[in-house]
């Protein structure tokens, strides 16, 4: 078994890890960086659960090498809450339109809402369900998510506008 | 974990090669959306793999001096779609690279990965044998170039020796210069899917539009491999642009073809999507042209 020191940045903070070369990027976060917003789905590629951002796009971390994040600036869900713990707008928003079922799906969908939210003009509900294409939720019926992420890209737009 | 056997890491071109040439059985491993997902299935367990995905050398869009665009294999597919060299020059290649899977797939997915998988249905690869694409291909002998078309051999088998790697993909400007294209993916899903058919046409017309001066077609999932509508190409050529050139792809593509059934769509169905494709794909292109067409 080899094993290989592991230089990166995970939500804002430098890090090094001595993992196994056979490990995934979600090993890593799951195993030695004790970051579980990260969920454990398909392990294919298929379900978005695992969803991070590297170098702020979106991945799925079940498909990708631990050792590729040499030098990587990584951000998980636990890097999106408000340092204080509180939840950030978009997981409030999130909460209030009702976009929460079993809970599973919703760190890989809020992850892979950032670039969506970010963006300087407003996406029709379509564009926004091609951007979570690779998201899968066996409960909300997807309406309610992209409610959430719709409204909390308006008000970003807004707030942005205002200055 | 994957239960691969050893992970040898390039950190460049040139280790690279030295590695594939000391370990020639060991697997390329470039985004490995395709071969650690296998690892997953227990069907590669005990490989060996090399990693080139780190090699930001085998990155990025050049435009060259005469006009040539060299595409390095290791680019994403969201790095296609969002390049502006080949938004300008071969748009369609950016239309067809964003219709495959999802953010995240085409995050890690590479342009190279996907044409040396050599399978039929890979999204990239209609639209780059529709532009007579040259690949670079090197081992630690030497460099040797060849076409795109020439590449595939068999389904997932390509003509990569086992030193070799893939390092370009070339579109020269003779072919895209004046011309227009348009690829069609036919697909049960909007998202995550592999296509039904695929089929990227481009045309070059005369210069007052009334002719097709050149016009390609290629299709994915029509044949065991990616193929070129040769037969329909020959007898389009100078045609008038008019309903009767797509009543004629309509007949001669079927010449062009061999499709079979699985469990995506019988051998019937693909045949008639070859056929609407085909028609649908030419009359886009052809209006991108500046030409008009009705039927
Ligand atoms: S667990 Fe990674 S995509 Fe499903
Ligand atoms: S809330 Fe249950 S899978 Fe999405």
């Amino acid at each position: 078994m080899t094993k290989k020191s592991i230089k990166c940045r995970v939500n804002g903070v430098n890090r090094e890890y001595f993992v196994d070369v056979r490990s995934s990027l979600m090993d890593l976060l799951r195993g030695p960086a004790g970051l579980d917003s990260i969920k454990h789905g398909c392990d294919v590629g298929e379900c978005g659960a695992c969803t991070v951002l590297i170098n702020g796009r979106p991945f799925n971390s079940c498909i990708y090498l631990a050792v590729w994040a040499e030098g990587k600036e990584i951000v998980t869900l636990e890097g999106v809450t408000n340092p204080d713990g509180s939840l950030s707008d978009i997981q409030q928003a999130f909460v209030d339109e009702g976009a929460v079922q079993c809970g599973i799906c919703t760190p890989g969908f809020i992850m892979a809402s950032i670039p969506i939210i970010n963006q300087e003009t407003p996406s029709t509900r379509e564009e926004i369900r091609r951007q979570i294409s690779g998201n899968l939720c066996r409960c909300t019926g997807y309406q309610k998510i992209v409610d959430a992420i719709e409204k909390t890209q308006k008000k970003r737009i807004a707030e942005k506008k205002k200055g | 974990m994957y239960d691969f056997n050893a992970l040898y890491e390039a950190n460049t071109l040139q280790e690279a090669l030295e590695l594939k040439a000391t370990y020639p059985h060991a697997l390329l491993l470039a985004g490995g959306s395709d071969i650690l997902i296998k690892l997953r299935d227990g069907k590669y367990t005990g490989c060996d793999l090399i990693s080139i995905y780190t090699l930001d050398e085998l990155r990025g869009v050049e435009l060259l001096d005469d006009g040539t665009i060299v595409i390095k294999p290791l680019t994403s597919f969201t790095d296609v779609a969002q390049n502006p060299i080949l938004l300008k020059y071969v748009p369609t290649l950016c239309e067809a690279v964003e219709q495959i899977g999802a953010p995240q797939v085409r995050n890690i997915g590479t342009i190279g990965g996907n044409i040396c998988n050599g399978v039929t249905s890979a999204d990239s690869a209609t639209t780059l044998k529709a532009y007579d694409a040259m690949l670079v291909i090197e081992s630690q002998k030497g460099k040797r170039i060849l076409p795109y078309l020439e590449f595939n051999l068999g389904p997932g088998k390509v003509d990569l020796k086992e030193d070799e790697i893939l390092t370009a993909i070339t579109i020269s400007k003779e072919s895209y210069n004046a011309t227009y294209g348009h690829y069609i993916k036919y697909a049960k899903r909007k998202a995550m899917d592999i296509a039904t058919l695929g089929c990227s046409v481009n045309v070059t017309l005369s210069g007052d539009k009334s002719k097709i001066e050149r016009l390609r077609i290629a299709f994915g999932v029509a044949a065991p491999i990616p193929v070129r509508g040769i037969n329909t190409e020959k007898e389009t050529q100078g045609h008038p642009v008019n309903a009767e050139l797509l009543n004629l792809i309509r007949e001669r593509v079927l010449d062009d073809v061999t499709p079979r059934d699985s469990w995506r769509a019988s051998k019937e169905f693909r045949l008639h999507l070859i056929q609407e494709l085909a028609v649908r794909a030419t009359r886009e292109a052809i209006i991108k042209g500046g030409g008009s067409i009705d039927d």
